[in-house]
């Protein structure tokens, strides 16, 4: 970072005079001025629109609509039925992708679960056992090991016991089966993908759109699709986890390459690597620790797909934590659900650890093989964890046969908190219920409402408008025809209503989620055990399949927008916190320093220094709270709100693949809209305060 | 040459299928049956005894998780065989376009009775007095109200995917309501639950058979009683201009397998088709699975074990 002097800001080079009120100086009256205006379009529009005439200025008349919808319907009906590349059909082809999906998921199901067998139905007789519960948790244990220390092999392997404790071994052993096989073809695909974008700069253009649909596409919007042509069963469930969990690790490996220090490509160039070389035995190694950080974005990603993968026949916790949830059982419902974060835990700690270990040096390495030359004999002590494994293995499941303990886990055994959670939820209801219903009508009739009134009123070609002048300040040209051209497509596919409620759910949940992430993040960033505590509440709201807490949430809150904008709220959270922090942690100690010097008093210094210099990190935390936002609104389409989540919702469950593409790209649209104008306006905040990219 | 060829061909087929043909006998082809399974407890149940059924008469048979309506796309190819619950009152419509297009079968009723209505806890009689009717319903609206709706009373409609028209009954019965629509059942019995426990005025969606209308003690609305005519004739029925003014039509549970069944298992075929259970045998079994937290296979195995000339009747036939 360098401190350039930025002569656009009226502020000067002093960067304790960079303030949050001049954030945009020349825009301000500017912004105002639109404000009142469309607060009056807002206001009287439909009495405007009433007295000239012309409806069509609030609703956009139904003889102007796209026939989209009907057209990626017959589309799909025509890839389905007659699309064909001459020797096989394309449904041929996509089963025959499901088929070699299937293959390592039976395998890797059968050893953890199921037992291997041969014959099918009830026909079907056991050949061998699944590994007993002991043995993967020695596994699990052994590779914590390996990966780094004693500490992590007992987290992991605490992990893992909880599973069997709770009693969600079963279960969660489903999931783990699909995490295993969606992981490995998601980072492969991913790494594949990324590379050919760091190779060839078109793919990389070609590619950026979709990856950008991919992650902000609602998934029920494709599941039907895929259904069709994956058939029913686990598989399209793996591939829809796939599709939703793939893209960071694209994009983070080309990042990763592109970070790759010239001095290793030349060396890379001068011994004489071929393409093939200068890419896997240079550039790939190299990047190796950005790549993890790929790795466990898919892993989390996989994780949080499992929910939605269990409505489409995944199985496992998903099921679990919904069938649980269906019979009010929030106890259950929790406990299963923490099942998921246990889990995530565990991979998230194992992948981390893997990505930092150190590799052996090369002299360790042949130091290594010699003593493995000597000892030729000594397999045990070559390959200590594998062979300990193993043996754990053998032996709990021979003794399985006689004592089924050491198989599968006794259920006498296992423990339930459920009771505890269910009074606890009475408690509060019974007791608190009135304090919680004011403040709702509080919130409702002084915040959502008033927004939600003032989106909804505004007329249709006044908001494309909006969208393009805000494109246009902020980026030039591009951004405006982007922008208002995605606007006009919500528009022109009759779904300009639901994307204002959307638009409101979402803006109102992220304001609070920024009115609390924020400060928190703060907070985080000063002190280390708020630090702590805050991070590990965090984490578990996002890995927490949201379902588990939207069931008490709607016992106490009622079915509606206030119940649904407190589970986005706490869903996307997580990025608000998490940005301020970084940033306010990035700032140059010198100029804090200065700060000290003149004589800042701590307040002073946090307000006129930090969170300034912190405000383009602040602005990605946004961005990445908007993102999150949008993706929670299928959830919220659960207790009924009445936005594009609901839209794609209804058309999953009539099976109608065109509806729920068009609201999945509506939403899509919103989101790109959004992240352009805000990925934008943080180039420019950099660009003022004079901070390199 | 030839013939003695054939002959030993014949022969040795008789010897080394010998054995087998009892079991051909009683299924006919080995490939798994797929039966769908969906995410409540009595769809659950009832698949599982039919896959239990089935088992018994020597079939195979594999268990599908699959949405309820998104697996007509699959009846459709074949990819899925049987689903056990498509109900009157809310798949009707997606299995009527299905069954037309040839690929799927409807395999008649399975006994029960799919009832949804408006439905209040007990204690909102002593606020209530004229209750179930539901004139008196609507004369205490004002009870029902929260904040968002008042003065209007708040019904909490089932999610807007399930239809009913309730929207349409409040209107043309005039009823001071406004219809709030949950996402997903879930949501709707957990302010059901909420309610119950603060004993709070709440009327609501609710359906049978379901394990509901066991645990918490209540009655159904009585709204004038549905006809076909009322749907469909705005001048039938109390409101002349509109139509919809009456309650809700109270229908069968159907069974529907993909077309191929009947040729490929046609046993199976025949005793999917003779399945029989009642509404109050299944509400008892799904009030001991979802109530008593009895295990669900415990509950199917307790089932067969009773009923066992029953079912022995359905793959004998």
């Amino acid at each position: 970072m360098s401190l350039a002097s930025p002569d656009s800001s009226p502020a000067g080079p002093n960067p304790a005079r960079v303030n949050l009120t001049r954030f945009n100086p020349m825009g301000a009256p500017l912004w105002l001025g639109l404000f009142v205006v469309t607060w009056i379009f807002s206001s009287y529009g439909r009495e405007f629109s009433r007295a000239i005439d012309a409806r069509w200025l609030m609703k956009y008349p139904s003889g102007w609509r796209l026939p989209l919808k009907r057209d990626i319907s017959d589309a799909m009906k025509w890839l389905v039925e007659d699309a064909t590349f001459g020797l096989f059909t394309f449904k041929e082809f996509t089963r025959g992708i499901a088929w070699l999906i299937e293959l390592p998921y039976d395998f890797v199901r059968s050893a953890v679960i199921d037992g291997f067998t041969v014959g099918v139905g009830s026909d079907a007789a056991q050949i061998a056992p699944a590994l007993s519960w002991i043995a993967i948790i020695a596994v699990v244990v052994a590779i914590g090991r390996v990966a780094k220390d004693w500490r992590l092999a007992a987290l992991v392997g605490g992990c893992f016991l909880y599973l069997a404790v709770f009693g969600q071994w079963d279960s969660a052993m489903v999931t783990l089966a699909s995490v295993l096989i969606s992981v490995p073809i998601g980072v492969a695909g991913g790494l594949l993908l990324g590379i050919g974008a760091y190779r060839w700069p078109l793919f990389d253009k070609i590619l950026r759109p979709i990856l950008d649909l991919m992650q902000t596409v609602p998934v029920f919007a494709y599941l039907v699709p895929i259904l069709f042509l994956f058939g029913f069963g686990p598989v399209a469930a793996l591939v829809a986890t796939i599709i939703y969990a793939m893209p960071p690790m694209v994009r983070v490996t080309t990042l990763a390459l592109r970070g790759v220090p010239t001095e290793i490509r030349e060396f890379g160039a001068m011994v004489g690597c071929t393409r093939w070389q200068m890419m896997w035995k240079v550039l790939v190694p190299s990047a190796a620790p950005g790549l993890m950080v790929g790795v466990n974005q898919v892993i989390m990603l996989s994780l949080n797909m499992v929910i939605i993968a269990s409505m489409i026949g995944a199985g496992g916790l998903g099921f679990e934590v919904l069938s649980s949830l269906r019979r009010l059982d929030i106890g259950a419902g929790l406990e299963a659900g923490i099942a998921i974060v246990v889990m995530a835990i565990a991979l998230d700690r194992l992948s981390q650890a893997f990505a930092v270990r150190p590799t052996p040096s090369h002299e360790e390495q042949v130091a290594h093989d010699e003593a493995d030359l000597l000892q030729k004999a000594g397999l045990i002590k070559r390959h200590p964890w594998s062979t300990t494994v193993v043996a754990v293995a053998l032996v709990t499941g021979l003794v399985g046969l006689l004592l089924p303990a050491a198989q599968s886990y006794p259920a006498s055994l296992t423990l339930t908190t459920g009771p505890f959670w269910a009074d606890l939820v009475e408690f509060i209801n019974v007791n608190f219920f009135d304090q919680f219903e004011a403040a709702k009508t509080f919130m409702l009739t002084y915040l959502l409402l008033p927004v939600k009134r003032f989106l909804l009123g505004i007329p249709w070609p006044w908001g494309i408008a909006i969208v393009t002048l805000a494109g246009w300040k902020f980026g030039g040209w591009r951004l405006a025809l982007l922008a208002g051209g995605l606007a006009l497509f919500i528009a022109a596919n009759g779904l300009w209503d639901k994307a204002m409620i959307t638009l409101y759910l979402c803006g109102v949940s992220v304001l609070i989620a920024s009115l609390i992430g924020i400060p928190l993040g703060v907070l985080a960033a000063e002190n280390e055990r708020a630090n702590r505590i805050v991070s590990a509440v965090i984490d578990t709201l996002q890995t927490l399949p949201s379902f588990v807490y939207l069931i008490p949430v709607v016992m106490l809150f009622r079915v509606g927008d206030f119940s649904a904008m407190i589970a986005v709220v706490l869903y996307a959270l997580a990025p608000a916190v998490r940005y301020a922090a970084h940033g306010i942690r990035n700032i140059e100690p010198q100029l804090i320093e200065a700060g000290i010097v003149s004589g800042c008093t701590r307040w002073q210094l946090l307000r006129k220094i930090k969170l300034p210099l912190a405000l383009p990190e602040i602005l990605l935390g946004l961005n990445q709270t908007i993102m999150l936002a949008l993706s929670m609104l299928v959830i919220t389409a659960l207790v009924g709100t009445r936005d594009l989540g609901q839209e794609v919702y209804i058309a999953l469950t009539k099976a109608d693949s065109g509806r729920g593409i068009i609201a999945g790209l509506s939403v899509a649209a919103i989101a790109i809209i959004l992240d352009r104008i805000l990925a934008a306006s943080a180039r420019n905040a950099r660009a003022r305060l004079g901070l390199a990219e | 040459m030839k013939k003695s060829l054939s002959l030993i061909a014949a022969l040795s087929a008789a010897v080394y299928l010998g054995p087998l043909a009892p079991l051909a006998q009683a299924a006919e082809n080995q490939d798994p049956i797929k039966l769908t399974l969906h995410d409540w407890t009595g769809q659950l149940l009832t698949t599982k005894i039919m896959g239990e059924v089935l088992k018994e008469g020597g079939y195979n048979v594999e268990y599908v998780q699959a949405d309820y309506i998104a697996q007509f796309a699959g009846l459709k190819t074949g990819d899925l065989h049987v689903a056990m619950e498509i109900w009157e009152t809310t798949g009707r419509e997606a299995m009527d376009e299905a069954v037309a297009t040839g690929s799927v079968e409807n395999l008649g009723e399975t006994g029960m009775l799919a009832v949804e209505e408006w439905w209040y806890p007990s204690y909102m009689k002593e606020v209530c007095p004229g209750l179930p009717d539901w004139k008196a319903l609507n004369d205490c609206a004002e009870e029902f109200a929260t904040p968002e709706t008042a003065p209007k009373g708040r019904y909490l409609g089932a999610p807007v995917t399930w239809g009913g028209f309730d929207d349409e009954r409040v209107e043309a019965l005039e009823m001071d309501f406004e219809v709030i629509h949950a996402g997903t059942d879930a949501a709707l019995f957990a302010e059901l639950q909420s309610a119950y426990q603060r004993k709070a005025p709440i009327v609501l969606w609710v359906y049978a058979p379901h394990w509901a209308p066991f645990k918490f003690d209540g009655e159904w609305v009585e709204f004038p009683e549905y006809s076909k005519e009322c749907y469909q004739d705005p001048s039938a029925g109390i409101n002349p201009d509109l139509a919809y003014d009456c309650g809700k039509p109270r229908g069968p549970i159907w069974k529907v397998s993909w077309s191929g069944v009947k040729d490929k298992w046609p046993g199976a075929h025949k005793a999917i088709k003779a399945f029989n259970v009642e509404n109050d045998e299944m509400g008892a079994m799904v009030t001991k699975v979802d109530l008593d937290g009895k295990d669900l296979d415990g509950v199917v195995k307790e089932w067969m074990d009773a009923n066992k000339d029953r079912w022995n009747g359905w793959i004998s036939k």
